[in-house]
């Protein structure tokens, strides 16, 4: 098979794999999951890394460190605020534990 | 073995994305994914072989420094501004990796499906970009929220892509790298002109709607440098971004297509003030208020963008409490979209250690109306607007609403008349079971505290 029949193939089977993931939602979810799935799409991260490591004039170097930058911070900050947002997530028996609460 | 590695990122994503779907899983899911980045991170560095390692390091401390310092800093409110920066930033990255492959190739020896990748790539990318910064600005009131509109709006925006894939092709076809920036230059200003057509009530969907473009961005980068890994996390991230895109707008009862070209509130029907403006009101004072809920047996607040905009969280549960200890049934009911995003108000409520238990969707919410005391509103507008459940000339006709009218009392918390984030005026306001008090949420909260304790 000719890559580009390979890619095909994979990116159609990934497509349905997420169609099928996301089933039915809480809307209580809906912000922490999109901004978690934001931090999954800087996968792009891999082709940045690339780009910049391998770049051969300055100019594919130049470009190639903002891709990284750019990229570094869709991953790391989406990552982070997903998980801020999901800490505070708490039921009624966890506020309990809380000497405080 | 590369190849595998890549593979456990993808099945990474895959259960944290499932996890990330329930509220008791949601955060090992959010790491789990993380984790199968990191994996794909080392993978790559370990098995490219990295020339630039200075470039790379310096570019990874800085995205990492500025990711981390906006992560922590972000107030709660400003999330769903937050997200639409992320994801322009991914957006460019795409555009830009492509944009390496249009510099470092010989334009003339590469294959015609690598030159379509690029170009794919390139413009989803560059649309993302400023697609979600218009969104960013709208949200952060840069721009106005309202939808803007010009003469011949459509036609331009037709053109320009008409022009765009003209371009695309021409330049694909005659290996010349000029018709690949142009093409990059219109798909810029095509992400602008897309955007600023759409109201900001609106502006959820669209960061969603751009969220699934940054993924396929991300997977035609992966075919230009033929990385499954990237194709499998663009896919992945592409698919389940429009579903939740979707879901949002069932729960806002939109269809997108209306979202994206329908310039919310500007149709014949116009979102224009109703002249209902200067109506009389029933005004109330921190005294009525704590009058009325001390002698409730059950209250429901409908907390809205306005309560978090005062941070007012914690005076709000300070109250509830009080109630509680009164003996008083205290629930939450939260539309879909309170906030500036659907879920956005659970996690500013979440923030003020709210239990979860006690917030009401529109389904659960909806049936306890007609038999609870008082429904105290904080801040929220358009999801109390009857005008929607009852004015078919109303632009937001048909939007679900938490029908509050039909509880003993109405209170409502609210700095002026203006109308919502829609634009739309509100008869709740004017209607005889409804008090309005007219002040900052926070300080009524807490006068309202004061009172009820004096009581």
């Amino acid at each position: 098979m000719s890559p580009l029949i390979v890619g095909i193939t994979v990116f159609v089977l990934a497509a349905f794999v997420g169609l099928e993931v996301i089933s039915k939602v809480p809307p209580t979810l809906h912000t922490p999951l999109m901004s978690g799935a934001n931090a999954m799409s800087g996968i792009t991260i891999i082709g940045a890394l690339t780009s910049a490591g391998l770049g051969a004039t300055t100019a594919a170097e130049v470009l190639g460190f903002l891709a990284v930058v750019t990229a570094t911070v869709n991953v790391v900050g989406g990552f982070l605020v997903t998980d801020r947002m999901l800490a505070m997530f708490k039921s009624r028996t966890d506020r309990k534990k809380r000497p405080d609460g | 073995m590369v190849e595998l590695f890549y593979l456990g990122a993808a099945v990474a994503f895959i259960i944290g994305l499932k996890q990330l779907g329930s509220p008791r899983t949601a955060r090992s899911g959010n790491r789990i994914a993380a984790l199968g980045m990191l994996l794909a991170i080392v993978n790559t560095l370990v098995s490219e072989d990295i020339a630039n390692w200075t470039t790379v390091a310096a570019g990874l401390a800085v995205g990492t420094g500025l990711g981390a310092w906006f992560a922590v800093r972000v107030q709660m409110t400003s999330m769903p501004q937050m997200v639409a920066t992320f994801n322009g930033f991914g957006g460019i990255a795409s555009a830009l990796v492509a944009a390496v492959a249009v510099v470092d190739a010989d334009l003339g020896s590469i294959a015609p499906e690598t030159s379509v990748s690029i170009l794919v790539s390139m413009v989803i990318g560059a649309i993302t970009f400023t697609g979600s910064f218009v969104a960013f600005a709208k949200l952060q009131g840069l721009l106005p929220g309202r939808p803007l509109l010009f003469a011949g709006q459509n036609i331009v925006n037709g053109l320009l892509m008409v022009g765009l894939v003209g371009t695309a092709i021409w330049g694909g076809a005659r290996d010349e790298a000029g018709g690949y920036w142009v093409a990059a230059g219109l798909a810029l200003a095509v992400g602008v002109l897309a955007v600023v057509p759409i109201g900001g009530a609106d502006m959820p969907v669209v960061i969603s709607l751009l969220n699934s473009f940054s993924g396929l961005a991300a997977a035609a980068a992966g075919f230009a440098i033929e990385s499954n890994a990237l194709i499998i996390g663009g896919a992945l991230v592409g698919a389940a971004g429009l579903i939740l895109t979707v879901q949002m707008t069932e729960a806002m009862n939109r269809s997108l297509g209306h979202v994206l070209f329908a310039g919310f509130g500007s149709d014949e029907s116009s979102g224009e003030l109703s002249p209902i403006g200067d109506r009389p009101v029933n005004k109330a004072t921190a005294d009525d208020v704590a009058i009325a809920l001390g002698y409730a047996e059950s209250v429901i607040f409908v907390p809205g963008y306005g309560l978090a905009v005062a941070q007012a969280q914690h005076a709000l549960r300070k109250l509830a409490d009080a109630l509680e200890e009164q003996g008083v049934t205290v629930r939450y009911a939260i539309h879909p979209v309170a906030g500036r995003m659907p879920g956005h108000m659970n996690v500013l409520l979440a923030e003020a250690d709210i239990p979860y238990e006690q917030l009401l969707d529109l389904e659960r919410a909806d049936p306890r109306f007609s038999d609870t005391d008082v429904v105290l509103i904080l801040g929220a507008n358009d999801v109390v607007n009857t005008s929607a459940r009852d004015d078919p000339g109303s632009p937001i006709y048909g939007m679900p609403i938490l029908n509050v009218d039909r509880a003993k009392q109405v209170i409502v918390v609210k700095r002026s008349l203006s109308p919502g984030f829609a634009g739309i005026d509100n008869p709740l306001f004017y209607g005889e079971k409804t008090l309005m008090f007219f002040a900052d949420a926070k300080a009524a909260l807490e006068d309202s505290l004061t009172a009820l304790n004096a009581l």
